[in-house]
């Protein structure tokens, strides 16, 4: 199991669009991945889940468990920086 | 049942209802638990072709950025948390229905419950989406507007941008919506669509049921439920002449808005988008007035880039082909939230951060509209409107940000018109005030009745409990309008005007002899102001404009105007 703390910079957090990005990047891994952030634990393959954990501007925590979590992390890092530099 | 008028014209035919809240009598059979899941299946996949097919029709008819909404909606139907609290809730309740009820109410709450205006507005997507699904396993017609394939009425709540442009004029012969006031988007894109419409019957909506036959008035905003014989006789007869008059108005298409006595005026269109034009064509507009540029952010995540801005202005002004495009800076705030921009709600949103005060606080948001306004320039004829302004110093603001904006696109050998005109908007009693200064400043004057109304009267326009206070008619109003006109007539340059104000029958001839140069109205009202104004002579309107001023309040003033609409004979 690995974890990675980031940045979400965007005051209103992550917009459906983003917020859909990252889970169609998380549904391409095996590994179990989700979100966390100060006591709370989100399923990172759901939107509803994804959206409401990372609401506000802030750090989360990504955690991926499973043969390929170390490729997940890196994409859905790389992906969130994309994100969150187009928007 | 009594709404407020919000597009002329009279439909009568059976209703469509959207509901948002479906009800619960509905027969419905519980199955074994195993059944029950299998039609949540079935349902969820049934909703998923639905969701396809308005994504890939929105996506043909309007465009990419339209249909993203629809991508949202197709991720949240395949939530597997989602799915999950659902089946949990078969498991308990043993009912599908009960259990998607439970499950919105669920997650509906949470987006509600954030402290964050963008994630609260989700909660309409996730009640969009849950209530499609409920629909399906309750085996409920999916009543969208899309849906609709013969005439009828639509009743609902209110009516999204989206759900407008998904709208087809030949299906839908009239709308009523239960919230809404005269100048909200739903009665605007009625205008602008040419359907008949009454907004705001609050309560009243409960009362009626899809498929009841009723008739829609948006003249006098009535809505009439099961009329009798004596009634649809009454009204199929006013149907005939509003059409016939429709008919007899195309006399004037192709003709000048000229008054019998020679003067000639501009009656240019309000629009709210690019796509618009096509209906400013149809109506022989003269140009755009008003292009309320704020459509173009709003029902989206983010701000709207240059080029995005730069594609629809550049539209706008090429379909209009040399004609004058009047594009407003950006007019958010007042009742004009956008989400993303996370302004602060506040107390007064009227009279608080909107328009140009914020536009010149957010440098880069308004250099990104001028620069996009600037390139268009060089398609046809574009002009500039600053929105709100109360001061001369934001005006001169203002037109430093217009330079700048032309010397960064001058270094970067970008063509646009050097000569484009700047103009404001006069819509606080401030600046009417002090016209006679303001005019020295700019190219021309709009006068924005909507707000001149409501500043001037110190009445809220959406607060429906004072809306008889609510009146263009108002003496003290026509002295503002009077005054601006005045003014900027001795600076030498022109005046227009492009609130609701400008198309209203009994007040377009005062108008036209107070010396207005450019009435600005909805599309759908250029062919009857234009016939109006070409039955007008001045020698009869010398003592319109005195007499109007003395009166002492609006009633009389709107009773002496309706006795003397035309001046022909």
């Amino acid at each position: 199991m690995i974890q990675r703390t980031v940045t979400i910079t965007n005051k209103f957090g992550l917009h459906a669009r983003p917020a859909s990005r990252f889970v169609e990047i998380a549904d391409t891994f095996e590994a179990d991945i989700y979100i966390k952030k100060i006591g709370q634990k989100a399923n990172a393959r759901s939107i509803l889940d994804v959206m409401s954990i990372a609401a506000g501007a802030g750090e989360i925590i990504i955690v991926a468990d499973g043969i390929d979590e170390k490729e997940a992390i890196e994409s859905l890092i790389n992906g969130l920086d994309d994100i969150e530099g187009n928007e | 049942m009594k709404g407020i008028p919000a597009s002329p014209g009279i439909a009568i035919g059976r209703v469509f209802k959207i509901d948002q809240d479906i009800s619960s009598n509905t027969s419905y059979e519980v199955g074994t638990r195993e059944n029950e899941l299998e039609k949540l299946n079935v349902a969820i996949e049934t909703s998923v072709q639905q969701v396809e097919e308005i994504k890939n029709s929105t996506l043909n008819k309007l465009g990419a950025h339209e249909a993203q909404i629809f991508e949202s909606h197709l991720m949240i139907l395949m939530d597997p948390e989602l799915i999950t609290h659902i089946k949990d809730g078969i498991n308990t309740h043993g009912n599908t229905p009960e259990a998607i009820e439970s499950s919105t109410q669920f997650f509906v709450s949470m987006f509600e419950a954030m402290d964050n205006p963008y994630m609260q507005e989700r909660a309409a997507d996730i009640r969009d989406v849950l209530g499609r699904v409920k629909k399906n396993v309750l085996g409920i017609m999916t009543g969208g507007i899309q849906d609709i394939n013969e005439p009828v009425i639509v009743l609902t709540h209110d009516l999204t941008p989206s759900d407008t442009a998904q709208m087809s004029k030949t299906y839908v012969k009239g709308f009523v919506t239960q919230i809404g006031g005269a100048t909200s988007h739903s009665a605007i894109m009625a205008r602008t669509m040419e359907i008949p419409a009454v907004v705001g019957i609050s309560n009243s909506m409960g009362q009626i049921s899809h498929g009841d036959l009723i008739i829609v008035d948006g003249i006098n905003g009535l809505v009439i439920q099961s009329p009798n014989e004596d009634q649809l006789e009454k009204y199929t007869k006013a149907l005939d002449a509003f059409e016939t008059e429709k008919a007899s108005l195309k006399v004037v298409i192709g003709k000048e808005s000229v008054s019998l006595c020679g003067r000639k005026v501009e009656l240019a269109c309000n629009i709210g988008a690019p796509t618009d034009v096509a209906t400013v064509k149809t109506n022989d507009g003269e140009g755009v007035g008003l292009f309320r540029s704020e459509f173009l952010y709003m029902d989206r995540e983010a701000l709207p880039t240059e080029e995005e801005q730069f594609e629809a202005y550049k539209q706008a002004v090429e379909g209009l082909n040399e004609k004058p495009v009047i594009i407003r800076t950006l007019d958010v705030g007042g009742d004009k939230n956008l989400p993303y921009l996370g302004m602060p709600k506040e107390m007064n949103p009227f009279l608080g951060y909107r328009a140009i005060r914020y536009c010149l606080d957010e440098e880069e948001v308004f250099q990104t509209q001028l620069r996009a306004i600037l390139r268009a320039s060089a398609f046809g004829k574009a002009k500039i409107m600053f929105p709100m302004i109360s001061t001369i110093d934001e005006i001169r603001a203002a037109k430093e940000h217009v330079y700048k904006s032309m010397q960064v696109l001058e270094q970067a050998g970008i063509a646009y018109d050097k000569n484009i005109e700047i103009g404001i908007m006069i819509e606080i009693p401030a600046a009417a005030l002090l016209s006679d200064l303001l005019a020295e400043e700019v190219d021309f004057f709009s006068i924005g009745t909507n707000d001149l109304v409501q500043y001037t009267l110190a009445v809220d326009r959406m607060n429906e409990q004072i809306s008889d206070l609510y009146t263009p008619y108002h003496p003290s109003v026509l002295r503002l309008v009077k005054m601006v006109i005045e003014n900027g007539h001795k600076a030498g340059i022109w005046v227009g005007m492009c609130g609701e104000a400008a198309g209203i029958e009994s007040l377009v001839p005062l108008w036209f002899a107070m010396g207005l140069d450019e009435f600005s109205v909805s599309p759908s009202s250029v062919l009857r102001v234009r016939k109006q104004i070409r039955d007008l002579d001045s020698k009869k309107l010398m003592t319109l404009v005195k007499e109007t001023l003395s009166q002492e309040n609006a009633q009389s003033v709107k009773n002496y105007l309706d006795n003397h609409k035309t001046f022909n004979a």
